[in-house]
């Protein structure tokens, strides 16, 4: 029997990283929002790694937090190790990655949502979504409540119809033996949205008085810590806990190998499409069978716990096969196993099915976000749960609604990438998807973002000024390093020497001096007369803004020509087939994306240069005959 | 919209030839390949100036020629516009192109002039239509082009060294990815030396074809027949020199034989081909088969059969093969007594050209019905050269980048920066497949690495 219940602007489906964040935006935009949640205590729960950022993934995490978003706050409120990674191979590939504790992570992510106001939080399974004439119009819960909303954001992360393997056991389950919901997927359906499965995995968590870290290698974070957020105050934080790497040797191997068939990868039991970056041990070894070992990692889950994750050993084997893998490494001989590794399967949607908005092109008012759209990590949740947030907010309020291209973000990398090339296994963000990575970095995404945030609203006037201070902070030292001219001198000539670059004679520009790989800004102090101290934030960017100048322009040059592509805009009810001149395979592909630029279809694959230039003419035809 | 040049006059030979430059940079990129007699520089001309003067490339003459400047919009193509005529000829002309092209312009694709004067409103919608069945049909001949090339020893080493460009990018991407695998980082050594030959290659690849007596253009002509009717023969005539040895052993021919020739006025790309017939000699046997393809790739067949001897089973499955393609049946060794069954030939083919190989005699006959069945039809003269152009463009857009990334690895600019230049590189040489860098680079990391937690 249904009931109606209080109405919203917008719902939100799911309380992990995705959900969360586009709660907290749409409530902060002033949109009255009910959050549903399956349980109360998994609110950005970490059923996987306990960690946030890493490779890509720390960019996005700072482009969040730039843009307004929670996560990055969090992270820093919340680490227990933190680490730059990739110091050393250029600034465009830094990333910082941290330990969290996993349950505080969870306790502060849902006081900030129970204290921010307009924002419900629901215990409840939502079974239903209501739609008519092709708009939103509300939903209905497994006990028959009935909500009305304006627009509805569908975060279901693994947990739909969700289906857990070890071994040869399998059952309905979301991760963390969570109710798994399974009626929403039908409603979906009926909607018109495109379902699949998708399969993914978490290693065994183990006592840590069962490992024997006196054999394990230790790895220690930073002395030097540097906040995920732009507003944390980078003095004061420190490290609390140490990772641990341990190998996998031939006899753990010989086991897995020798247990094979009990796999439900490899007995055909498993139908979704798991990650190829993340793969189990299982698939490492049998894929990679020429390597001797793999590494693994071993983390805390938190402060107030003995779990430990074993980040490399994502497996779904047996329940004992596991024990016995994990026991022939050296250092855990005698481990003891918390909870098992297991492979999850679930429901989500093929990506290609919505705009760059996250909006489903088939239903108005209806968003996608996180992993129910394909992807796979906190991080890439987070990045589109904000952003999934924000246009809900805005199609409610009828205004225009927030697409970051390529060229601004990660953010809008990874989402051009999913509505654009849509993805065959769960896509996780890299490095190496960003063709703009040298201006894309960690260390400027305020730089990039933060005016976009102050405009949408998510950021407070008085970080706007914080932020516009800093770049005219900025401007100024690169200017005047710009200008300054140093005097050859014998310390000077014998510190350029030292790190084998050619010594000066005449007076040279400090710029020119910065712009040698091998020297830094810092290294200039004692020479540089005028230079007054500065925040560190400020000396990074001048060093980097002088060191990638030529790179920064050349790329600049491209996204210029890519902005431009992007403007011409393509219908999206447009029919390919009936444009003369493109070919067929392009047809199919462009039919299928239905790109809303020129830019976006030149991305699809397939899709050769020379059908560019037929689109081009076509659409200049259409806008002649137009005017 | 970037600069772009192309050889605006058809690719034969001529009394002049007219590259043409457009775009934003069109005067400057003329400045620094034209030097006037009476010292006026291009980007200091009037519209609808001309000067006399040297066509310069690397501090050489290449020609003496004239230059035409047009300034936007009163252009062609609506852009500033610098021509150069040179003297005709097609060798002339692509060293100019090249000089053009060094300076900073691009090749133009098929087309290229059209669209862009449509897309500044110099053309009508109508007009219009015809640009795009220009690039369409150069996108598909590319593509066809590309594929029949596949066999081709410049489809392979272009395609080796995008692999080997997809190999080292997939490696430093993982290694920047996966910061937590155990990974080893390239050393700068291994990296500089692979990136130097891949440009070493590139860069042989790109001289070839500049170098090449005359570019393959022309409609691709297969020469078939089975074995000793004269295949060769009659090229060598139409060549006007011995390139095929010719003997009375059956099978001389093993393997496919390419040439261009000017017969008549129109431009050949003659294959002979190793006569069809079943053998048990495997290099002949190899030829065999490849003839075979040559005739699903030719634009134009010429099928000849011996005047002297009756039709064999060869000869009617030669018929056969050949029936419904753009086919001239020729019926050779007149000078002998005709044994020939000519209807059986004509019926299937069309009325046949008789010949004699040895005294020439018919020739002219040929000449003017090869002419005839081409332009009969709308083939596309410049097909098969809008491919090279674009493996050649492709080519040396990899070159430019490589030539970036060498210098800034020895200085040691951090690798961040280099994977940029080097994804430039890549870019450039998987436009022909369609391909993007980022997948392909994304996909060779997940399958030559162990990565992931």
């Amino acid at each position: 029997m249904n009931y109606e219940m209080e109405n919203y602007d917008i719902a939100v489906v799911g309380a992990g990283h995705a959900g969360v964040e586009a709660a907290l935006a749409a409530a902060r935009l002033g949109c009255k929002i009910a959050l549903f949640t399956i349980s109360l205590d998994t609110i950005a729960n970490m059923p996987c790694n306990p960690s946030i950022g890493g490779t890509a993934k720390g960019h996005l995490v700072r482009e969040v937090d730039a843009l307004g978003g929670e996560m990055g706050r969090a992270a820093d409120a919340c680490f227990i190790q933190s680490r730059m990674l990739n110091a050393g191979k250029g600034p465009a590939v830094h990333s910082l990655r941290v330990q969290a504790d996993r349950v505080k992570y969870h306790t502060y992510m849902k006081s900030v949502c129970e204290k921010t106001p307009l924002l419900d939080i629901k215990q409840a399974e939502v079974a239903e979504i209501l739609a008519e004439d092709g708009s939103v119009t509300g939903l209905v819960t497994k006990l028959g409540a009935v909500y009305k909303v304006k627009a509805i954001v569908l975060a279901t992360g693994t947990y739909l119809r969700g289906l857990i393997h070890i071994g040869e056991s399998s059952y309905q389950s979301g991760a963390d033996n969570v109710v798994a919901p399974m009626l929403l997927t039908d409603s979906l359906k009926a909607l018109g949205l495109p379902m699949r499965r998708f399969k993914t995995g978490t290693p065994a968590r183990v006592h840590k008085r069962s490992i024997n870290f006196d054999l394990l290698e230790k790895q220690d974070g930073d002395e030097d810590i540097q906040p995920f957020s732009f507003e944390t105050d980078r003095e004061g934080l420190h490290n609390q806990v140490s990772c641990y790497i341990a190998y996998t040797n031939e006899e753990t191997h010989r086991v897995i190998r020798e247990n094979l068939h009990r796999s439900p990868l490899y007995s055909g039991k498993i139908e979704g499409v798991g990650p190829r970056y993340c793969p189990s041990i299982e698939d490492k070894i049998v894929r990679f069978s020429e390597k001797p070992r793999h590494q693994l990692f071993i983390e805390p889950m938190g402060l107030d716990t003995d779990e430990y994750y074993l980040q490399g050993m994502s497996s779904s084997l047996p329940e004992d096969v596991q024990l016995k893998f994990l026991r022939t490494i050296k250092g855990l001989e005698n481990v003891e196993i918390m909870r098992p590794a297991y492979a999850i399967e679930y429901d989500c949607v093929d990506p290609v099915a919505m705009r760059a908005t996250l909006e489903m092109k088939c239903v108005k008012g209806l968003f996608g976000a996180g992993q129910f759209n394909g992807t796979s990590g906190y991080e890439e949740a987070a990045a589109q749960g904000l952003i999934a947030g924000i246009n809900a907010a805005k199609s409610v309020k009828n205004e225009e609604m927030l697409v970051l291209d390529r060229a601004s973000s990660y953010i809008g990398t990874l989402i051009d990438d999913l509505v654009t090339k849509g993805c065959s296994d769960p896509y996780r963000m890299m490095t190496s998807r960003s063709e703009y990575r040298l201006i894309l970095r960690q260390d400027n995404a305020d730089e990039r973002l933060t005016k976009i945030g102050y405009k949408v609203g998510l950021i407070s006037k008085e970080r706007y000024e914080d932020f516009l201070k800093k770049e005219e902070m900025i401007a100024t030292e690169l200017q005047r390093v710009k200008k300054t001219t140093i005097r050859p001198s014998e310390k000077l000539n014998e510190l350029l020497v030292s790190r084998g670059t050619s010594p000066i004679t005449t007076g040279v520009r400090l710029c020119d001096l910065i712009r040698r790989p091998q020297m830094f800004y810092a290294d200039f102090a004692t020479f540089d007369e005028g230079r007054e101290e500065l925040p560190y934030e400020i000396k990074e960017q001048v060093e980097l803004k002088i060191k990638y100048d030529g790179y920064i322009a050349k790329q600049n040059e491209q996204i210029e020509q890519m902005r431009k592509l992007e403007k011409k805009e393509l219908p999206e009810d447009l029919d390919y087939s009936k444009i003369r001149g493109l070919r067929l395979e392009a047809i199919e592909k462009l039919n299928r994306v239905k790109p809303l630029s020129v830019a976006q279809a030149g991305r699809i694959s397939g899709v050769s240069p020379a059908d560019i230039s037929v689109l081009l003419v076509w659409l200049g035809g259409k806008n002649r005959n137009e005017s | 919209m970037s600069t772009v040049a192309a050889i605006s006059t058809p690719l034969a030979q001529g009394g002049i030839a007219v590259i043409r430059i457009s775009g934003e940079n069109a005067l400057t990129v003329a400045d620094k390949i034209f030097k006037s007699v009476s010292g006026k520089v291009a980007t200091e001309m009037k519209g609808y100036t001309s000067a006399y003067g040297k066509i310069m490339s690397d501090g050489e003459e290449i020609d003496d020629g004239v230059l035409s400047v047009f300034r936007a919009p009163k252009s062609y193509t609506g852009e500033d516009v610098a021509e150069i005529s040179c003297h005709g000829g097609v060798f002339v002309a692509k060293k100019v192109l090249s000089a053009a092209v060094s300076s900073g312009a691009e090749l133009a694709e098929a087309g290229e002039f059209t669209k862009r004067a449509f897309l500044n409103g110099k053309l009508t919608l109508t007009e219009a239509e015809s640009v795009i069945d220009i690039i369409s049909a150069s996108g598909e001949q590319a593509r066809k082009a590309a594929h029949s090339a596949k066999e081709g020893a410049l489809y392979k080493k272009i395609s080796g060294v995008t692999k080997r460009l997809v190999g080292i990018l997939g490696e430093l991407a993982a290694w920047v990815d996966y910061p937590e695998e155990d990974i080893d980082a390239l050393e700068p050594q291994v990296l500089s030396d692979t990136l130097s030959s891949i440009y070493d290659e590139l860069s042989a690849l790109s001289k070839t074809y500049d170098s090449g007596r005359i570019i393959r253009n022309g409609a691709d002509t297969a020469i078939v027949g089975r074995a000793n009717v004269g295949k060769s023969t009659l090229m060598n005539y139409l060549l006007g020199y011995e390139r095929s040895i010719v003997t009375d052993i059956e099978g001389t021919t093993r393997d496919i034989v390419e040439e261009t020739a000017l017969v008549g006025d129109t431009l050949l790309r003659l294959s002979d081909t190793a006569g069809i017939r079943q053998t048990d000699d495997v290099v002949e046997s190899i030829g065999v088969e490849r003839s075979i393809k040559k005739l699903d790739e030719a634009d134009l067949i010429l099928a000849i059969f011996d005047s002297s001897e009756p039709l064999t089973d060869e000869d009617l499955s030669i018929i056969e093969k050949v029936s419904g393609k753009r086919t001239i049946a020729i019926i050779n060794k007149c000078e002998k007594d005709r044994k020939i069954d000519i209807e059986k030939v004509e019926n299937v083919l069309g009325e046949p050209v008789f010949i004699s190989a040895k005294t020439g005699e018919g020739i002219k006959d040929l000449e003017r019905r090869i002419s005839e069945v081409l332009s009969l039809t709308t083939l596309d003269l410049s097909a098969g050269l809008i491919a090279n152009e674009r493996q050649k463009r492709c080519i040396d857009k990899a070159l430019l980048s490589l030539n970036e990334a060498l210098p800034a690895l020895s200085i040691g600019e951090t690798l961040d920066a280099l994977t940029v230049i080097l994804d430039e590189a890549l870019s450039a040489l998987l436009e022909l497949s369609g391909e993007k860098v980022t997948d392909a680079v994304v996909d060779e990391v997940f399958s030559h690495f162990c990565v992931g937690k």
